[in-house]
């Protein structure tokens, strides 16, 4: 029998600490709409996914209303459109793009995730074309999300894949500076991209997954800094079985939601992400457990362990909770979406050299940052190629979404609204990589991955 | 025989008279037994738990938590029905 007190406890995470539900992301294969015709691929992939995801957000709604916790997100990944659309004999995806948002916009969902190319290795034609449809895809819809793998631990790292990102990022900033440059922010270029990942914008249903499948992304960073405040001063053993045992109670909710969720659908369970993901609301903060931790900022020294320590704890706790864990588990660091480290970049705490720090023990990248909008493409280049390396190296998905500010310079602001937020526009290191990123080529696969 | 299933309905805000009332006549018209209540008054706040039996509930989830809603809203209260599953995965191995 549940207690008077564990009904209160659940109650006060669910009511004062932003326990939710972040999303229940549905995975959809669209690998047998394979048609040589655009407009008939077009057809059967908005038939397959308003088919498949027609009750998503109907039933993610009702468990909403059954558990009285809230389910934020109701989402949708795809197979890779660069694969899918592989046999499409067309010069551009944008029209791929306008389905997938249409399709997203009949069901309900707000994101749909897969608008994604794979060329870690190497191009296919299918993915060039994919890649030089970015920018306008992302001006011409609103709820498309776009990923890029351009590396990967085992094969390490497709230089020429690097160089172009920066300049599609900077050209996709360019088609949508009417709107706060709000395209990057649906842009995410990957070292070690997975395939079950729940969250956007990198979403995308991998082709080693089920038709279909449901995975569930589970947040709570406002509990896991209420229950720090109740061992303030502790050591560090208390403070790590703190957080992994909150963990553990926020993901056993996600799978409980994610089975009952699958039943309902029929379709099967994949995976539980447990990410201690941001939103812009106080108390929601990632920053405000630093702070809780002992850090008077993030950025300041000892912020690099401090984050280490939550990451490890979330996936220990969240390990035993879930039979399956999967997508990134593990603490983001988003600046634009967390009100406390939009603060630290204000105060001059936190500098795009110390978050590249932070991104080797963190679960993704370089999110969510605002630079100026002068910052040349083979500079955000080089910055893809440093955290891209970090992955590679560490074993580690990392990631970069970096929307420069087009017409607007260091110390500026942007603005994107709800769950993306608003930022500063931090400085970047002015000095140039023109020379290393136009070499080309590939970076060989490091050492560490020759384990067979 | 139906396995039983239960909720958790957590009543909340300001002590008026016919708190208890109000809310067991809502479950009595939709036909989900009380199997449990706790309730205390802390500085005038008025704190009640009720594990209840929802197997034979004459309405949905939704529309039962959405007449819960109305009553409170009515009573200036925080009505909140919950399946019981929701704490049975967080505080039990």
């Amino acid at each position: 029998m549940i207690t008077r007190n564990e009904i209160l406890e659940t109650n006060r995470m669910i009511d004062d600490m932003n326990l939710d539900v972040r999303t229940i992301t549905m995975g959809i294969s669209l690998l047998d709409c394979a048609d040589a015709d655009i407009e008939k691929f077009n057809e059967k992939i908005y038939n397959k996914i308003t088919t498949y995801a027609k009750d998503l957000v109907k039933v993610g709604d009702e468990l909403a209303k059954k558990y009285g916790v809230p389910v934020v997100n109701k989402r949708i990944s795809i197979t890779p459109i660069a694969i899918a659309a592989a046999g499409c004999k067309t010069d551009s995806y944008v029209s791929i793009a306008q389905t997938l948002d249409r399709a997203a916009k009949e069901v309900g969902v707000n994101f749909i995730g897969g608008f994604s190319a794979l060329v870690h290795k190497g191009y296919t034609e299918s993915d060039r074309k994919l890649i030089a449809s970015i920018p306008e895809a992302m001006a011409v819809t609103d709820r498309v999300c776009s990923s890029v793998n351009i590396g990967t631990s085992r094969n390490g790292l497709n230089m020429n894949a690097v160089k172009e990102m920066g300049e599609v990022i900077l050209k996709t900033a360019e088609f949508t500076k009417d709107a706060e440059c709000i395209g990057c922010a649906k842009l995410v270029v990957f070292c070690n991209a997975v395939e079950d990942n729940p969250f956007m914008a990198g979403a995308f249903h991998g082709v080693g997954e089920a038709d279909c499948a449901i995975n569930v992304g589970v947040s709570g960073p406002g509990v896991v800094k209420k229950a720090l405040e109740e061992v303030r001063g502790a050591d560090f053993e208390t403070l790590c079985e703190t957080v992994k045992r909150t963990a553990f109670k926020i993901t056993r909710v996600g799978q409980m939601i994610a089975r009952e969720a699958s039943e309902r659908l029929h379709v099967p369970f994949g995976i539980i992400d447990l990410s201690l993901a941001p939103t812009p609301a106080v108390g929601d903060s990632i920053a405000e457990i630093f702070q809780e931790m002992g850090l008077a900022e993030p950025g300041a020294p000892g912020t690099t362990a401090a984050l280490a320590l939550l990451n490890d704890n979330v996936k220990k706790g969240g390990v035993m909770a879930s039979s399956y864990v999967g997508g990134l588990s593990g603490a983001f660091i988003p600046v634009s979406e967390d009100h406390g480290m939009i603060e630290a970049a204000e105060k001059g705490a936190l500098t795009l050299e110390k978050l590249e720090a932070m991104t080797c023990v963190c679960s993704v990248g370089l999110d969510m940052i605002a630079i100026p909008g002068d910052t040349p493409a083979s500079t955000i280049s080089g910055i893809i190629a440093d955290e891209a390396a970090i992955g590679m190296i560490n074993n580690k998905t990392t990631a970069v979404r970096l929307i420069p500010v087009i017409g607007r310079k260091e110390g500026g602001h942007v603005e994107f609204g709800g769950l993306l937020g608003h930022a500063p526009i931090m400085p970047v290191n002015r000095y140039s990589c023109a020379d290393f990123i136009a070499r080309g080529g590939r970076i060989p696969a490091p050492i560490h991955s020759f384990k067979n | 025989m139906q396995e039983m299933e239960k909720a958790v309905i957590t009543v909340l805000g300001q002590d008026c008279v016919g708190i208890t009332a109000k809310v067991c006549t809502a479950l009595a018209e939709s036909n989900i037994n009380i199997l449990d209540i706790s309730q205390t008054i802390v500085g005038g706040y008025f704190n009640m738990v009720m594990v209840v039996d929802i197997t034979n509930m004459k309405l949905q989830y939704d529309e039962i938590s959405a007449k819960l809603d109305a009553l409170g809203d009515e009573m200036n209260l925080k009505i909140k029905v919950q399946h019981t599953k929701i704490f049975d995965a967080m505080h039990r191995v």
